[in-house]
Protein backbone atom coordinates (compact mmCIF):
# COMPACT_ATOMS: atom_id res chain seq x y z
CA UNK A 1 0.00 0.00 0.00
CA UNK A 2 1.30 3.34 -0.71
CA UNK A 3 2.43 5.99 1.85
CA UNK A 4 -0.28 8.75 1.18
CA UNK A 5 1.46 11.00 2.70
CA UNK A 6 4.42 10.76 1.25
CA UNK A 7 3.47 11.72 -2.44
CA UNK A 8 3.97 14.20 -4.59
CA UNK A 9 1.30 16.47 -5.30
CA UNK A 10 1.34 15.55 -8.82
CA UNK A 11 1.30 11.91 -7.90
CA UNK A 12 -2.01 12.58 -5.59
CA UNK A 13 -3.66 14.38 -8.18
CA UNK A 14 -2.89 11.58 -10.55
CA UNK A 15 -4.31 9.05 -8.12
CA UNK A 16 -7.07 10.25 -7.01
CA UNK A 17 -8.18 11.52 -10.94
CA UNK A 18 -7.22 7.34 -11.78
CA UNK A 19 -9.82 6.11 -8.26
CA UNK A 20 -6.52 4.57 -6.53
CA UNK A 21 -7.74 6.19 -3.23
CA UNK A 22 -9.89 9.09 -2.50
CA UNK A 23 -9.78 12.75 -1.12
CA UNK A 24 -11.41 11.48 2.00
CA UNK A 25 -8.72 8.56 2.17
CA UNK A 26 -5.79 11.05 1.68
CA UNK A 27 -6.92 13.60 4.16
CA UNK A 28 -7.50 10.45 6.56
CA UNK A 29 -4.04 9.42 6.04
CA UNK A 30 -2.77 12.63 7.19
CA UNK A 31 -4.81 13.65 9.49
CA UNK A 32 -2.84 10.54 11.05
CA UNK A 33 0.20 11.67 10.53
CA UNK A 34 -0.63 15.20 12.08
CA UNK A 35 -1.30 13.39 14.94
CA UNK A 36 1.59 11.47 14.93
CA UNK A 37 3.84 14.60 14.51
CA UNK A 38 2.37 17.06 17.12
CA UNK A 39 6.10 17.10 18.85
CA UNK A 40 6.95 19.54 15.82
CA UNK A 41 4.30 22.21 16.90
CA UNK A 42 4.09 22.78 13.04
CA UNK A 43 0.56 23.42 13.56
CA UNK A 44 -0.90 26.14 15.56
CA UNK A 45 -4.49 23.94 15.21
CA UNK A 46 -5.62 21.60 13.36
CA UNK A 47 -8.75 21.74 11.54
CA UNK A 48 -9.50 17.50 10.89
CA UNK A 49 -13.18 18.18 11.00
CA UNK A 50 -13.02 20.71 8.57
CA UNK A 51 -10.68 18.90 5.90
CA UNK A 52 -12.94 15.61 6.56
CA UNK A 53 -16.03 18.08 5.15
CA UNK A 54 -13.81 18.97 2.45
CA UNK A 55 -12.52 16.24 1.41
CA UNK A 56 -16.33 14.77 0.84
CA UNK A 57 -16.77 17.36 -1.16
CA UNK A 58 -14.38 17.60 -3.18
CA UNK A 59 -14.57 13.67 -3.97
CA UNK A 60 -18.48 14.16 -4.36
CA UNK A 61 -17.24 16.92 -7.09
CA UNK A 62 -15.22 14.86 -8.63
CA UNK A 63 -17.75 12.07 -9.47
CA UNK A 64 -19.64 14.61 -10.80
CA UNK A 65 -16.13 15.02 -13.57
CA UNK A 66 -15.98 18.23 -12.18
CA UNK A 67 -12.34 18.43 -11.00
CA UNK A 68 -9.63 21.96 -9.66
CA UNK A 69 -5.93 22.23 -10.31
CA UNK A 70 -6.05 20.44 -6.72
CA UNK A 71 -9.03 18.72 -6.23
CA UNK A 72 -8.80 16.77 -2.81
CA UNK A 73 -5.58 17.65 -2.40
CA UNK A 74 -4.81 18.17 1.35
CA UNK A 75 -2.45 20.88 2.26
CA UNK A 76 -1.78 23.13 5.38
CA UNK A 77 -2.55 27.18 5.47
CA UNK A 78 0.45 29.65 7.24
CA UNK A 79 -2.12 31.12 10.21
CA UNK A 80 -0.82 34.75 8.85
CA UNK A 81 -4.23 33.80 6.38
CA UNK A 82 -7.40 35.00 7.12
CA UNK A 83 -9.76 31.20 6.97
CA UNK A 84 -13.67 32.07 7.75
CA UNK A 85 -14.85 31.06 10.70
CA UNK A 86 -11.29 29.48 11.48
CA UNK A 87 -8.83 30.77 14.21
CA UNK A 88 -6.18 33.55 12.38
CA UNK A 89 -3.48 34.42 14.94
CA UNK A 90 -0.33 35.47 12.81
CA UNK A 91 1.49 33.38 15.59
CA UNK A 92 0.67 36.40 17.78
CA UNK A 93 -0.88 36.44 21.47
CA UNK A 94 -2.63 39.71 20.68
CA UNK A 95 -4.77 38.29 17.50
CA UNK A 96 -5.47 35.04 19.98
CA UNK A 97 -9.25 33.35 19.53
CA UNK A 98 -9.88 35.82 16.45
CA UNK A 99 -12.21 34.05 13.83
CA UNK A 100 -12.02 36.35 10.71
CA UNK A 101 -15.85 36.72 8.71
CA UNK A 102 -13.96 36.69 5.18
CA UNK A 103 -11.48 34.60 3.11
CA UNK A 104 -8.14 35.43 2.04
CA UNK A 105 -8.07 35.59 -1.87
CA UNK A 106 -5.35 32.96 -1.80
CA UNK A 107 -7.09 30.47 0.42
CA UNK A 108 -10.13 31.35 -1.76
CA UNK A 109 -8.18 30.71 -5.02
CA UNK A 110 -6.83 27.10 -3.28
CA UNK A 111 -10.42 25.83 -2.11
CA UNK A 112 -12.03 27.03 -5.39
CA UNK A 113 -9.20 25.05 -7.14
CA UNK A 114 -10.63 21.90 -4.53
CA UNK A 115 -7.91 22.08 -2.07
CA UNK A 116 -8.77 21.01 1.38
CA UNK A 117 -7.40 22.42 4.15
CA UNK A 118 -5.75 19.79 7.33
CA UNK A 119 -4.80 23.00 9.81
CA UNK A 120 -3.03 26.41 10.25
CA UNK A 121 0.65 26.56 10.27
CA UNK A 122 2.67 27.66 13.06
CA UNK A 123 5.14 30.44 12.20
CA UNK A 124 7.11 33.83 13.49
CA UNK A 125 5.01 36.30 15.18
CA UNK A 126 3.10 38.22 11.92
CA UNK A 127 6.57 36.67 10.29
CA UNK A 128 8.91 38.37 11.86
CA UNK A 129 11.84 35.84 11.93
CA UNK A 130 13.97 33.44 10.38
CA UNK A 131 13.72 30.30 13.20
CA UNK A 132 10.22 30.17 13.99
CA UNK A 133 11.08 30.80 17.58
CA UNK A 134 9.00 34.32 17.78
CA UNK A 135 5.50 32.30 18.17
CA UNK A 136 3.65 32.20 20.89
CA UNK A 137 2.39 29.62 20.46
CA UNK A 138 5.71 27.61 20.62
CA UNK A 139 8.77 26.76 18.77
CA UNK A 140 8.32 24.49 15.95
CA UNK A 141 10.78 21.68 15.73
CA UNK A 142 12.47 20.97 12.38
CA UNK A 143 11.85 17.08 11.56
CA UNK A 144 15.68 16.79 10.23
CA UNK A 145 18.54 16.42 12.74
CA UNK A 146 21.75 16.56 12.72
CA UNK A 147 24.86 14.32 14.45
CA UNK A 148 24.30 16.02 17.89
CA UNK A 149 20.67 15.18 17.85
CA UNK A 150 20.26 18.45 18.94
CA UNK A 151 16.22 19.90 18.00
CA UNK A 152 17.26 22.70 15.15
CA UNK A 153 15.00 25.23 13.67
CA UNK A 154 12.81 24.63 10.74
CA UNK A 155 13.84 28.37 9.69
CA UNK A 156 11.06 30.97 9.26
CA UNK A 157 8.79 33.00 8.89
CA UNK A 158 6.61 30.03 7.27
CA UNK A 159 8.58 27.13 9.81
CA UNK A 160 5.34 25.46 10.63
CA UNK A 161 4.79 24.93 6.58
CA UNK A 162 8.28 23.88 5.95
CA UNK A 163 8.09 21.26 8.74
CA UNK A 164 4.64 20.07 7.66
CA UNK A 165 5.90 19.44 4.07
CA UNK A 166 9.14 18.05 5.59
CA UNK A 167 7.71 15.22 7.80
CA UNK A 168 4.55 13.95 6.08
CA UNK A 169 1.90 16.30 7.45
CA UNK A 170 0.79 17.90 4.49
CA UNK A 171 1.71 17.29 0.57
CA UNK A 172 2.34 21.45 0.63
CA UNK A 173 1.43 24.41 2.19
CA UNK A 174 1.25 27.92 1.76
CA UNK A 175 4.12 30.31 2.88
CA UNK A 176 4.30 33.94 2.91
CA UNK A 177 7.85 35.47 1.99
CA UNK A 178 8.85 38.90 2.80
CA UNK A 179 12.88 38.81 3.33
CA UNK A 180 13.41 34.93 2.82
CA UNK A 181 10.57 33.63 4.75
CA UNK A 182 9.42 30.82 2.42
CA UNK A 183 12.90 30.32 0.68
CA UNK A 184 14.79 29.74 3.76
CA UNK A 185 12.94 27.85 5.85
CA UNK A 186 12.45 25.45 2.40
CA UNK A 187 15.90 25.31 2.46
CA UNK A 188 16.46 24.27 6.18
CA UNK A 189 14.00 21.64 6.16
CA UNK A 190 14.58 20.21 2.63
CA UNK A 191 11.62 21.00 0.46
CA UNK A 192 11.06 23.10 -2.52
CA UNK A 193 9.94 27.05 -2.00
CA UNK A 194 8.79 29.76 -4.47
CA UNK A 195 7.90 33.23 -3.64
CA UNK A 196 6.64 34.36 -6.54
CA UNK A 197 6.97 38.01 -8.08
CA UNK A 198 5.24 40.91 -6.44
CA UNK A 199 1.73 41.02 -7.15
CA UNK A 200 1.45 37.81 -8.39
CA UNK A 201 -0.59 36.55 -5.84
CA UNK A 202 -2.99 38.40 -3.79
CA UNK A 203 -2.50 40.30 -0.40
CA UNK A 204 -6.27 40.42 0.06
CA UNK A 205 -6.98 38.71 3.83
CA UNK A 206 -2.99 37.91 4.45
CA UNK A 207 -2.62 39.74 7.72
CA UNK A 208 -0.08 42.22 6.38
CA UNK A 209 3.45 42.62 7.89
CA UNK A 210 5.47 44.68 5.11
CA UNK A 211 2.87 45.70 2.49
CA UNK A 212 5.58 46.72 -0.07
CA UNK A 213 7.37 43.11 0.01
CA UNK A 214 4.90 40.56 1.36
CA UNK A 215 4.06 37.80 -1.21
CA UNK A 216 2.43 34.44 -0.60
CA UNK A 217 3.42 31.30 -2.61
CA UNK A 218 3.86 27.68 -2.40
CA UNK A 219 5.98 24.93 -0.24
CA UNK A 220 6.22 21.81 -1.99
CA UNK A 221 8.41 18.90 -2.21
CA UNK A 222 9.02 19.01 -5.94
CA UNK A 223 9.16 22.04 -8.34
CA UNK A 224 6.45 20.72 -10.81
CA UNK A 225 4.44 20.79 -7.27
CA UNK A 226 5.60 24.42 -6.70
CA UNK A 227 4.22 25.54 -10.52
CA UNK A 228 0.79 23.09 -9.73
CA UNK A 229 0.38 25.27 -6.55
CA UNK A 230 1.16 28.72 -7.90
CA UNK A 231 -1.08 27.86 -10.63
CA UNK A 232 -3.98 27.67 -7.89
CA UNK A 233 -3.05 30.62 -5.89
CA UNK A 234 -2.29 33.57 -8.60
CA UNK A 235 -4.15 35.58 -10.26
CA UNK A 236 -5.77 39.22 -10.17
CA UNK A 237 -7.35 40.49 -7.75
CA UNK A 238 -9.38 43.69 -7.40
CA UNK A 239 -9.02 43.89 -3.49
CA UNK A 240 -5.39 44.18 -3.70
CA UNK A 241 -4.81 47.69 -5.72
CA UNK A 242 -1.09 45.93 -6.00
CA UNK A 243 -1.88 42.84 -7.18
CA UNK A 244 -0.82 42.65 -10.86
CA UNK A 245 -3.53 42.36 -13.90
CA UNK A 246 -1.52 39.72 -16.08
CA UNK A 247 -2.77 36.50 -16.88
CA UNK A 248 -1.84 32.78 -15.05
CA UNK A 249 0.36 30.76 -17.37
CA UNK A 250 0.46 27.10 -16.97
CA UNK A 251 3.42 27.32 -14.92
CA UNK A 252 3.66 23.09 -15.44
CA UNK A 253 4.14 23.43 -19.09
CA UNK A 254 7.17 25.55 -18.56
CA UNK A 255 8.83 22.60 -16.80
CA UNK A 256 10.24 21.46 -20.51
CA UNK A 257 13.10 20.04 -18.72
CA UNK A 258 15.21 22.02 -21.70
CA UNK A 259 17.91 24.87 -20.91
CA UNK A 260 19.96 24.75 -23.76
CA UNK A 261 21.35 28.45 -24.10
CA UNK A 262 19.94 29.61 -21.53
CA UNK A 263 22.33 32.35 -19.67
CA UNK A 264 22.11 31.53 -16.06
CA UNK A 265 24.28 34.85 -14.10
CA UNK A 266 26.01 34.07 -11.18
CA UNK A 267 26.65 36.65 -8.89
CA UNK A 268 30.31 37.28 -7.53
CA UNK A 269 28.69 39.61 -4.44
CA UNK A 270 27.59 36.79 -3.19
CA UNK A 271 30.55 35.05 -2.09
CA UNK A 272 30.62 36.64 0.74
CA UNK A 273 33.41 36.94 3.29
CA UNK A 274 32.72 33.80 6.15
CA UNK A 275 30.94 32.24 3.65
CA UNK A 276 31.31 28.21 5.30
CA UNK A 277 33.03 26.08 2.55
CA UNK A 278 30.34 23.63 1.75
CA UNK A 279 28.20 26.17 0.81
CA UNK A 280 30.41 27.13 -1.93
CA UNK A 281 30.86 23.76 -2.82
CA UNK A 282 27.31 23.15 -3.18
CA UNK A 283 26.80 26.63 -5.02
CA UNK A 284 29.39 25.47 -7.25
CA UNK A 285 27.87 21.85 -8.03
CA UNK A 286 24.86 23.58 -8.96
CA UNK A 287 26.53 25.79 -11.45
CA UNK A 288 28.20 22.72 -13.08
CA UNK A 289 24.56 20.68 -13.38
CA UNK A 290 23.39 23.39 -14.95
CA UNK A 291 26.48 23.76 -17.65
CA UNK A 292 25.95 20.28 -18.08
CA UNK A 293 22.90 20.65 -18.92
CA UNK A 294 23.75 23.17 -21.89
CA UNK A 295 23.34 26.46 -19.92
CA UNK A 296 25.75 29.44 -20.30
CA UNK A 297 27.12 30.58 -17.03
CA UNK A 298 28.25 33.96 -17.03
CA UNK A 299 29.67 36.33 -14.63
CA UNK A 300 27.07 39.29 -12.93
CA UNK A 301 27.63 42.25 -10.80
CA UNK A 302 25.19 43.25 -7.97
CA UNK A 303 27.10 45.80 -6.83
CA UNK A 304 24.42 47.09 -3.89
CA UNK A 305 24.16 43.58 -2.13
CA UNK A 306 26.46 43.88 0.51
CA UNK A 307 23.27 47.02 1.52
CA UNK A 308 20.33 45.13 0.77
CA UNK A 309 20.07 44.13 4.82
CA UNK A 310 20.16 47.36 5.99
CA UNK A 311 17.88 48.67 3.63
CA UNK A 312 15.52 45.43 4.50
CA UNK A 313 15.92 46.74 8.27
CA UNK A 314 14.28 49.64 7.89
CA UNK A 315 12.02 49.71 4.80
CA UNK A 316 10.19 46.40 6.54
CA UNK A 317 10.31 47.63 10.41
CA UNK A 318 8.35 51.06 9.10
CA UNK A 319 5.89 50.01 7.22
CA UNK A 320 5.49 46.89 10.04
CA UNK A 321 5.29 49.89 12.25
CA UNK A 322 2.18 51.43 10.28
CA UNK A 323 0.46 48.07 9.25
CA UNK A 324 0.92 46.86 12.98
CA UNK A 325 -0.70 50.00 14.42
CA UNK A 326 -4.55 48.31 13.70
CA UNK A 327 -3.89 45.96 16.63
CA UNK A 328 -5.41 48.64 19.25
CA UNK A 329 -7.31 46.51 21.54
CA UNK A 330 -10.86 48.04 20.40
CA UNK A 331 -11.93 46.30 17.28
CA UNK A 332 -10.62 42.48 17.39
CA UNK A 333 -8.10 41.00 19.45
CA UNK A 334 -6.52 40.94 22.97
CA UNK A 335 -7.65 43.73 25.15
CA UNK A 336 -5.79 44.80 28.50
CA UNK A 337 -7.17 47.92 30.55
CA UNK A 338 -7.77 48.36 34.01
CA UNK A 339 -10.49 50.48 36.16
CA UNK A 340 -10.28 54.41 35.10
CA UNK A 341 -7.44 53.78 32.28
CA UNK A 342 -7.04 56.30 29.10
CA UNK A 343 -7.45 55.19 25.97
CA UNK A 344 -3.57 55.80 25.95
CA UNK A 345 -3.07 53.01 28.56
CA UNK A 346 -5.44 50.70 26.99
CA UNK A 347 -3.98 51.04 23.74
CA UNK A 348 -0.29 50.46 25.37
CA UNK A 349 -1.18 47.49 28.16
CA UNK A 350 -2.96 45.66 24.76
CA UNK A 351 0.05 46.06 22.64
CA UNK A 352 3.20 45.19 25.38
CA UNK A 353 0.49 42.23 26.68
CA UNK A 354 0.23 41.27 23.21
CA UNK A 355 2.81 41.46 21.04
CA UNK A 356 6.42 39.73 20.94
CA UNK A 357 9.49 40.86 22.13
CA UNK A 358 10.95 40.90 18.09
CA UNK A 359 7.63 42.27 17.19
CA UNK A 360 7.43 45.26 19.73
CA UNK A 361 10.88 45.71 18.45
CA UNK A 362 10.71 45.66 15.03
CA UNK A 363 7.50 48.57 15.65
CA UNK A 364 9.88 50.78 17.82
CA UNK A 365 12.66 50.40 14.89
CA UNK A 366 9.81 51.48 12.43
CA UNK A 367 8.88 54.09 14.04
CA UNK A 368 11.55 55.50 14.87
CA UNK A 369 12.75 55.48 11.29
CA UNK A 370 9.63 57.41 10.06
CA UNK A 371 9.72 59.83 13.11
CA UNK A 372 10.62 63.40 12.48
CA UNK A 373 14.06 64.22 12.07
CA UNK A 374 14.68 60.59 11.06
CA UNK A 375 12.60 59.96 8.16
CA UNK A 376 15.42 61.47 5.25
CA UNK A 377 18.21 60.04 6.88
CA UNK A 378 16.48 56.16 7.41
CA UNK A 379 13.52 55.53 5.72
CA UNK A 380 14.00 58.06 2.66
CA UNK A 381 17.72 56.84 2.46
CA UNK A 382 17.05 53.17 2.58
CA UNK A 383 14.40 53.96 -0.09
CA UNK A 384 17.42 55.28 -2.54
CA UNK A 385 19.47 52.60 -1.81
CA UNK A 386 16.16 50.39 -2.72
CA UNK A 387 16.03 51.49 -5.98
CA UNK A 388 19.99 50.98 -6.48
CA UNK A 389 19.27 47.50 -6.04
CA UNK A 390 16.36 47.54 -7.76
CA UNK A 391 18.32 48.69 -10.85
CA UNK A 392 21.35 46.31 -10.41
CA UNK A 393 18.96 43.45 -10.99
CA UNK A 394 17.86 44.96 -13.34
CA UNK A 395 20.97 45.27 -15.16
CA UNK A 396 21.65 42.07 -14.77
CA UNK A 397 18.74 40.90 -16.56
CA UNK A 398 19.54 43.00 -19.79
CA UNK A 399 22.01 40.04 -20.27
CA UNK A 400 20.86 36.83 -18.20
CA UNK A 401 17.76 35.10 -18.01
CA UNK A 402 18.49 33.77 -14.14
CA UNK A 403 20.43 34.10 -11.58
CA UNK A 404 22.36 31.13 -9.39
CA UNK A 405 22.78 31.80 -5.86
CA UNK A 406 22.68 30.19 -1.81
CA UNK A 407 19.47 30.50 -0.57
CA UNK A 408 21.10 30.76 3.17
CA UNK A 409 24.68 30.97 4.34
CA UNK A 410 23.51 27.70 6.95
CA UNK A 411 22.14 24.76 7.30
CA UNK A 412 19.41 24.90 9.72
CA UNK A 413 20.84 25.64 13.95
CA UNK A 414 20.06 24.46 16.88
CA UNK A 415 17.05 26.44 18.85
CA UNK A 416 18.43 29.45 20.86
CA UNK A 417 20.94 30.11 18.09
CA UNK A 418 21.02 33.59 17.21
CA UNK A 419 19.01 34.21 20.25
CA UNK A 420 21.24 36.93 21.60
CA UNK A 421 21.75 39.72 19.18
CA UNK A 422 18.53 40.67 16.44
CA UNK A 423 21.15 41.48 14.52
CA UNK A 424 23.33 37.99 14.59
CA UNK A 425 19.21 36.36 13.85
CA UNK A 426 19.27 38.79 10.68
CA UNK A 427 22.04 37.91 8.86
CA UNK A 428 20.67 34.62 7.81
CA UNK A 429 18.43 36.31 5.35
CA UNK A 430 21.66 38.18 3.55
CA UNK A 431 21.24 35.67 0.13
CA UNK A 432 16.79 36.11 -0.14
CA UNK A 433 16.38 39.99 1.02
CA UNK A 434 17.59 41.43 -2.16
CA UNK A 435 15.48 39.43 -4.50
CA UNK A 436 12.56 40.52 -2.05
CA UNK A 437 13.61 44.66 -2.41
CA UNK A 438 13.21 43.94 -6.22
CA UNK A 439 10.15 42.19 -5.71
CA UNK A 440 11.59 39.39 -8.12
CA UNK A 441 10.43 35.57 -8.43
CA UNK A 442 12.60 33.28 -6.38
CA UNK A 443 12.72 29.68 -5.50
CA UNK A 444 14.56 27.35 -3.40
CA UNK A 445 15.22 23.76 -4.13
CA UNK A 446 17.56 21.27 -1.98
CA UNK A 447 20.84 20.00 -3.97
CA UNK A 448 22.75 18.92 -1.28
CA UNK A 449 23.72 17.89 2.13
CA UNK A 450 25.76 19.59 4.86
CA UNK A 451 28.39 17.88 6.53
CA UNK A 452 25.70 16.96 9.55
CA UNK A 453 23.18 15.35 6.74
CA UNK A 454 21.35 18.75 6.45
CA UNK A 455 19.63 19.87 3.33
CA UNK A 456 20.96 22.54 1.73
CA UNK A 457 18.94 24.79 -0.91
CA UNK A 458 20.03 26.87 -4.00
CA UNK A 459 17.69 29.62 -4.93
CA UNK A 460 17.14 30.96 -8.56
CA UNK A 461 16.01 34.44 -9.38
CA UNK A 462 14.11 35.64 -12.33
CA UNK A 463 13.01 38.34 -13.97
CA UNK A 464 9.31 39.61 -12.62
CA UNK A 465 6.77 37.44 -13.62
CA UNK A 466 9.03 35.13 -15.65
CA UNK A 467 8.22 32.49 -13.20
CA UNK A 468 8.40 30.24 -15.63
CA UNK A 469 12.17 30.09 -16.38
CA UNK A 470 12.71 30.19 -12.82
CA UNK A 471 10.16 26.72 -12.79
CA UNK A 472 12.33 25.36 -15.67
CA UNK A 473 15.27 25.74 -14.59
CA UNK A 474 14.55 24.37 -11.43
CA UNK A 475 13.29 21.25 -12.79
CA UNK A 476 16.58 20.73 -14.59
CA UNK A 477 18.82 21.22 -11.50
CA UNK A 478 16.01 18.96 -9.62
CA UNK A 479 16.59 16.48 -11.77
CA UNK A 480 20.60 16.86 -11.79
CA UNK A 481 20.73 17.21 -8.00
CA UNK A 482 18.42 14.25 -7.40
CA UNK A 483 18.41 15.02 -4.01
CA UNK A 484 16.28 11.89 -2.23
CA UNK A 485 17.74 12.62 1.74
CA UNK A 486 14.16 12.57 3.80
CA UNK A 487 14.36 12.86 7.58
CA UNK A 488 14.85 10.44 9.88
CA UNK A 489 11.63 8.18 9.94
CA UNK A 490 10.51 9.69 6.62
CA UNK A 491 12.35 7.29 4.51
CA UNK A 492 10.42 5.41 2.05
CA UNK B 1 26.19 57.97 15.31
CA UNK B 2 23.36 56.77 16.98
CA UNK B 3 23.46 55.46 20.68
CA UNK B 4 19.78 55.52 21.28
CA UNK B 5 19.31 56.60 25.52
CA UNK B 6 16.47 55.60 27.71
CA UNK B 7 14.67 59.00 26.95
CA UNK B 8 14.86 58.63 23.32
CA UNK B 9 13.03 54.81 23.64
CA UNK B 10 11.20 55.95 26.09
CA UNK B 11 10.09 58.89 23.44
CA UNK B 12 9.46 56.09 20.84
CA UNK B 13 7.64 53.32 23.36
CA UNK B 14 5.29 56.25 23.49
CA UNK B 15 4.73 57.08 19.89
CA UNK B 16 4.59 53.16 19.53
CA UNK B 17 1.84 53.00 22.25
CA UNK B 18 3.91 49.85 23.79
CA UNK B 19 3.59 50.02 27.48
CA UNK B 20 7.79 49.22 28.52
CA UNK B 21 8.84 49.02 32.06
CA UNK B 22 11.79 51.28 33.38
CA UNK B 23 14.28 48.13 33.13
CA UNK B 24 12.70 47.19 29.84
CA UNK B 25 13.68 50.46 28.56
CA UNK B 26 17.31 49.75 29.45
CA UNK B 27 17.05 46.38 27.02
CA UNK B 28 15.38 48.04 24.35
CA UNK B 29 17.75 50.93 23.96
CA UNK B 30 21.10 48.01 23.31
CA UNK B 31 19.18 46.00 21.18
CA UNK B 32 17.78 48.74 19.14
CA UNK B 33 21.08 50.49 18.67
CA UNK B 34 22.76 47.57 17.63
CA UNK B 35 20.25 47.65 14.85
CA UNK B 36 20.86 51.18 13.85
CA UNK B 37 24.40 50.94 14.46
CA UNK B 38 23.52 47.59 11.76
CA UNK B 39 21.78 49.93 9.43
CA UNK B 40 24.15 52.57 9.40
CA UNK B 41 26.26 51.37 6.47
CA UNK B 42 23.62 52.98 4.09
CA UNK B 43 24.76 55.93 4.71
CA UNK B 44 28.00 55.25 2.50
CA UNK B 45 25.59 54.95 -0.61
CA UNK B 46 25.87 57.33 -3.17
CA UNK B 47 22.26 57.91 -4.17
CA UNK B 48 22.61 61.34 -6.02
CA UNK B 49 19.90 61.90 -8.22
CA UNK B 50 17.90 58.24 -6.95
CA UNK B 51 14.19 58.72 -6.77
CA UNK B 52 12.77 57.03 -3.80
CA UNK B 53 11.55 53.64 -4.68
CA UNK B 54 8.40 52.80 -2.99
CA UNK B 55 6.50 50.51 -4.74
CA UNK B 56 8.43 47.43 -7.08
CA UNK B 57 4.46 47.27 -8.84
CA UNK B 58 4.86 48.88 -11.83
CA UNK B 59 1.57 49.88 -12.00
CA UNK B 60 -0.60 53.09 -11.50
CA UNK B 61 -2.95 52.31 -8.92
CA UNK B 62 -6.08 51.77 -10.26
CA UNK B 63 -9.46 53.50 -10.17
CA UNK B 64 -13.11 52.21 -9.45
CA UNK B 65 -16.08 53.65 -9.58
CA UNK B 66 -17.28 55.50 -5.83
CA UNK B 67 -19.99 53.05 -5.30
CA UNK B 68 -21.46 50.94 -2.20
CA UNK B 69 -20.73 47.32 -2.66
CA UNK B 70 -21.20 45.86 0.27
CA UNK B 71 -22.66 46.81 3.37
CA UNK B 72 -25.85 45.63 6.35
CA UNK B 73 -22.78 43.38 8.37
CA UNK B 74 -22.75 44.73 12.23
CA UNK B 75 -22.72 41.63 13.13
CA UNK B 76 -19.43 40.65 11.39
CA UNK B 77 -17.66 43.53 11.84
CA UNK B 78 -18.46 43.34 15.78
CA UNK B 79 -17.93 39.33 15.98
CA UNK B 80 -14.12 39.97 17.03
CA UNK B 81 -14.38 42.81 19.46
CA UNK B 82 -12.99 42.61 22.48
CA UNK B 83 -16.11 44.66 24.27
CA UNK B 84 -19.44 46.33 22.06
CA UNK B 85 -22.34 47.83 23.21
CA UNK B 86 -26.03 48.51 21.21
CA UNK B 87 -24.08 47.65 18.19
CA UNK B 88 -21.12 50.08 18.69
CA UNK B 89 -17.37 49.33 19.96
CA UNK B 90 -16.86 49.98 23.35
CA UNK B 91 -13.62 52.87 23.94
CA UNK B 92 -12.43 54.26 27.31
CA UNK B 93 -14.02 57.21 28.24
CA UNK B 94 -12.34 60.21 26.23
CA UNK B 95 -14.04 63.09 26.63
CA UNK B 96 -14.91 64.23 30.43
Amino acid sequence: MTDLTNLTLAEARDGLAKGDYTSVELTEAHIKSMEAHRNLNAYIIETPGKAIEMAKASDAKRAKGDAGKMEGLPIAIKDLFCTEGVQTTAASHILEGFKPEYESTVTTNLFNNGAVMLGKANLDEFAMGSSNTSSYYGNVINPWKGKDGKDLVPGGSSGGSAAAVAAGMALAATGTDTGGSIRQPASYCGIVGLKPTYGRCSRWGIVAFASSLDQAGPMTRTVRDAAIMLGAMAGHDAKDSTSAPVAVPDFEAALTGDIRGMKIGIPKEYRVDNMPEEINKLWDNGIAMLRDAGAEVVDVTLPHTKYALGTYYIVAPAEASSNLARYDGLRYGQRVMDEGDSLDDMYMKSRAAGFGKEVQRRIMIGTYVLSAGYYDAYYNKALKVRRRIYEDFATAFGTVDAILAPTAPSAAFAIGENEDDPVKMYLNDVFTVPASLAGLPGLSLPTGLSSEGLPLGLQLIGKPFDEETVLRVGGVLETAANFTAKPAGQEG
Amino acid sequence: MSSLDKETVRRIAFLSRINVSEEGLGELAGDLTRILDFVEELQEVDVEGCDPLTSVADLTLPMRKDEVTDGNIQQKVLSNAPMTDAGCFVVPKVVE
